[in-house]
């Protein structure tokens, strides 16, 4: 029992330092109640589908989203638009397809097995449309940031004027979470700048963490049934070791060491 | 082994196993004598027996669906974590696969080292283990690379420009390596040929392992040979089956854990950035379980003496049963011995947690002192310390040991050979 506790705190050591080494670039993110955190943690639906409303009206003019379609949009453990109103979506986008009969490529609506429609050709055109920095795509952009949706959270509401004696070149803003704290995306985010259609209040705040909640989501789109899942792996684990453990009891019964 | 010989009792089964003794084989694994005091740590072998065959069929699956490409790579691997049915269980079971595979490696490794379970006789099967080892540090390497990934990238072009410090040839055999003049599709294909061959290359000498283990039988925790078949002995089924069993599965709950709760925690969150030769990360850092030798390349300020230092470290592990030179195995019997084992394990951690910072400033002397330490453990301290040390009377069997204070100890306490060795 010595020995267990010795290689627990080893082992708590070990991952202490894992932490701890991410932990020393960063600065103490915002907190907010994530619905999707902790083991039943889901998904607020409200919130996917108004952090969807702001993805579309305010950052899908820059990131693309190239790995999700309109099709997921209906899926189950997502925003759960009803079918009619994701093919509403999806046609209101025009898709380049073809090459039809003739030969030429042609405009068409969106259909649901759609990818999201791209803001720029390629990435040198999205270069050259933001002063050189390329908007990062956004569909596994919260697992691909250090602080995940706290980072993202906490940077579309950490626009500061800069502290005395930085300066900042033209298109350069100051951003207290961004690594090295110079971003060149612009506040995006003002007071009312979306009209939600479930009437709640467009605070920068509650559109920041919609949208966060939405780029968790297009980042983990399988989330809760992994959380479901793994309720029921873990409690049907540990009803067999109970069982293993009371077997293997009887087993060694019959010899007179101790298991 | 046991020595009686076996015959099938049905006909065919006779028949059959006068061809082929596979049943003889069956039965020998079944009867298996094993010491009956083996403890928890014991139970690792077959939580890695676990571990590879968990790594081989998830990873048949996301072949199945992964294309080995620069362009789509990235991509292929969002297709297995979207749309292909449970696909994200599978990967999610692989990627943290690999660290339960290097936690169990790492806990069986340091069981070893504690009990003396690489001393003679079973010097082979330390080395064969060696070598798994090592099969696994590049198996979970080239399967890094895969997901194409910024890490991926990054970390690829990092280790596989340390043969550039080979002289003469080093530039060369980079080259060679790469397909190219740089981490590219050729890498990439080649890292996912050499990343499916390596697992059936370890399952092969698992088989060795084991073999070679069967033929002296395990070590135990008092670290005495034992007569088998005898009372200190119970067969491996059921007793050993059972046990490994209820271990497995505690194991597989805290492997449940993270697969279903923190599947990414183990990771690096820039491996999300699909790969971009143009930007260099921040900081590349290696997967945790390569931290430790991660560090002791970087403490040395030569390239090359700090490839051959990383390799070393390795290495030196294979002549360990020569360079012990104590006749006691268990550490219990051998209280110096026990201190420096965990002065060691505090060293090996402590050079995790500098592989995983800056190498400059305090952490590149604590990683200096620490490399410097764990060479000085096995050249210096293990040798001297078998002359050296005083061990405690060992017991002359495992039921003695078990029942404590039999009357057989005291005989054993006052034989001098066993006073000190």
């Amino acid at each position: 029992m010595k020995n267990f506790f010795r290689i627990a705190f080893l082992a708590v050591l070990l991952f202490g330092f894992q932490f701890n080494s991410n932990a020393a670039e960063k600065v103490e993110y915002l907190k907010t109640d994530w619905s999707f955190k902790g083991p039943f943690g889901k998904f607020d639906r409200a919130a996917l589908q108004r952090g969807y409303q702001v993805y579309q009206e305010v950052c899908s003019s820059c990131h693309s989203m190239k790995y999700l379609s309109y099709r997921n949009l209906v899926q189950e453990g997502g925003p759960e638009f009803s079918v009619d109103q994701a093919k509403a979506i999806a046609a209101s986008f025009e898709v380049k397809d073809g090459p039809n009969a003739d030969g030429e490529m042609f405009m068409r609506p969106g259909r649901l097995s759609d990818k999201f429609v791209m803001p720029y050709d390629n990435e040198k055109a999205a270069q050259a449309a933001n002063g050189g920095a390329y908007p990062p795509d956004m569909t596994v952009l919260a697992k691909a940031r250090g602080g995940g949706v706290d980072y993202i959270y906490s940077l579309l509401q950490g626009y500061e004027d800069p502290p005395v004696g930085v300066t900042l070149d033209d298109g350069v803003y100051y951003n207290k979470y961004m690594y090295g704290n110079k971003i060149k995306m612009s506040n995006q985010l003002s007071d009312g700048l979306v009209e939600y259609s479930d009437g709640t209040n467009a605070t920068v705040e509650q559109m920041a963490k919609d949208v966060s909640t939405f780029l968790m989501w297009t980042a983990e789109p399988h989330l809760e049934t992994r959380h479901k899942m793994g309720f029921k792996a873990i409690v049907y684990l540990i009803i067999l070791t109970i069982l293993v453990y009371f077997s293997m009891k009887k087993i060694w019964s019959r010899i007179e060491t101790e298991v | 082994m046991s020595e009686h010989e076996y015959t099938p009792k049905s006909k065919f089964g006779k028949w059959f196993n006068d061809r082929l003794p596979l049943l003889t084989l069956a039965n020998h694994l079944t009867d298996y004598p094993t010491p009956k005091n083996l403890n928890y740590w014991w139970t690792f072998g077959g939580i890695l027996t676990f571990c590879l065959i968990t790594q081989i069929v998830t990873g048949l699956v996301l072949a199945m669906h992964y294309i080995a490409h620069a362009d789509m790579a990235f991509a292929s691997v969002e297709h297995i974590m979207r749309d292909v049915n449970y696909g994200w269980l599978i990967r999610y079971i692989h990627a943290n696969g690999a660290s339960m595979f290097f936690l169990a490696v790492y806990i069986h490794i340091f069981r070893s080292l504690f009990y003396g379970s690489y001393k003679s006789p079973r010097e082979i099967i330390w080395i064969i283990g060696i070598i798994i080892y090592l099969l696994m540090m590049a198996a979970a390497f080239l399967g890094y690379v895969l997901p194409w990934g910024q890490m991926s990238f990054w970390g690829a072009t990092v280790i596989t420009n340390l043969f550039s410090a080979i002289p003469l040839v080093g530039e060369g055999i980079v080259t060679w390596l790469w397909g190219g003049y740089s981490v590219d599709n050729p890498t990439l294909t080649r890292f996912f040929t050499l990343h499916y061959l390596i697992p059936f290359l370890i399952l092969g000498l698992v088989v060795l392992h084991i073999w070679a283990l069967h033929v002296p039988g395990n070590n135990n925790p008092v670290g005495i040979d034992i007569k088998k078949p005898s009372k200190d002995t119970v067969p491996f089924h059921p007793y050993i089956v059972i046990k490994d069993g209820f271990a497995l599965l505690m194991f597989m709950i805290v492997f449940a854990f993270f697969v279903f709760y923190t599947p990414n925690i183990l990771g690096h969150a820039d491996n999300y950035i699909e790969a971009n030769p143009l930007v260099t990360p921040a900081h590349i850092v290696p997967e945790w379980y390569l931290l430790p030798f991660y560090a002791i390349l970087r403490s040395v300020p030569d390239k090359l003496l700090g490839v051959i230092a990383m390799l070393s470290a390795i290495l030196i592990l294979a002549a360990l049963p020569w360079l012990d030179t104590s006749k006691i195995r268990s550490a219990v019997f051998r209280p110096m011995y026990k201190q420096f084992y965990w002065i060691l394990v505090a060293d090996v951690l402590i050079l995790g947690y500098v592989g995983a910072m800056p190498a400059e400033g305090l952490y590149l002397l604590i990683a200096r002192i620490a490399t410097a330490y764990y060479f000085i453990h096995f050249l210096v301290i293990l040798p001297i310390l078998g002359f050296r040390e005083r061990t405690i009377p060992v017991p002359l069997s495992i039921t003695e040991s078990v029942l404590g204070g039999s009357p057989n100890l005291a005989v054993a306490k006052k034989k001098d050979n066993f006073q000190s060795q």
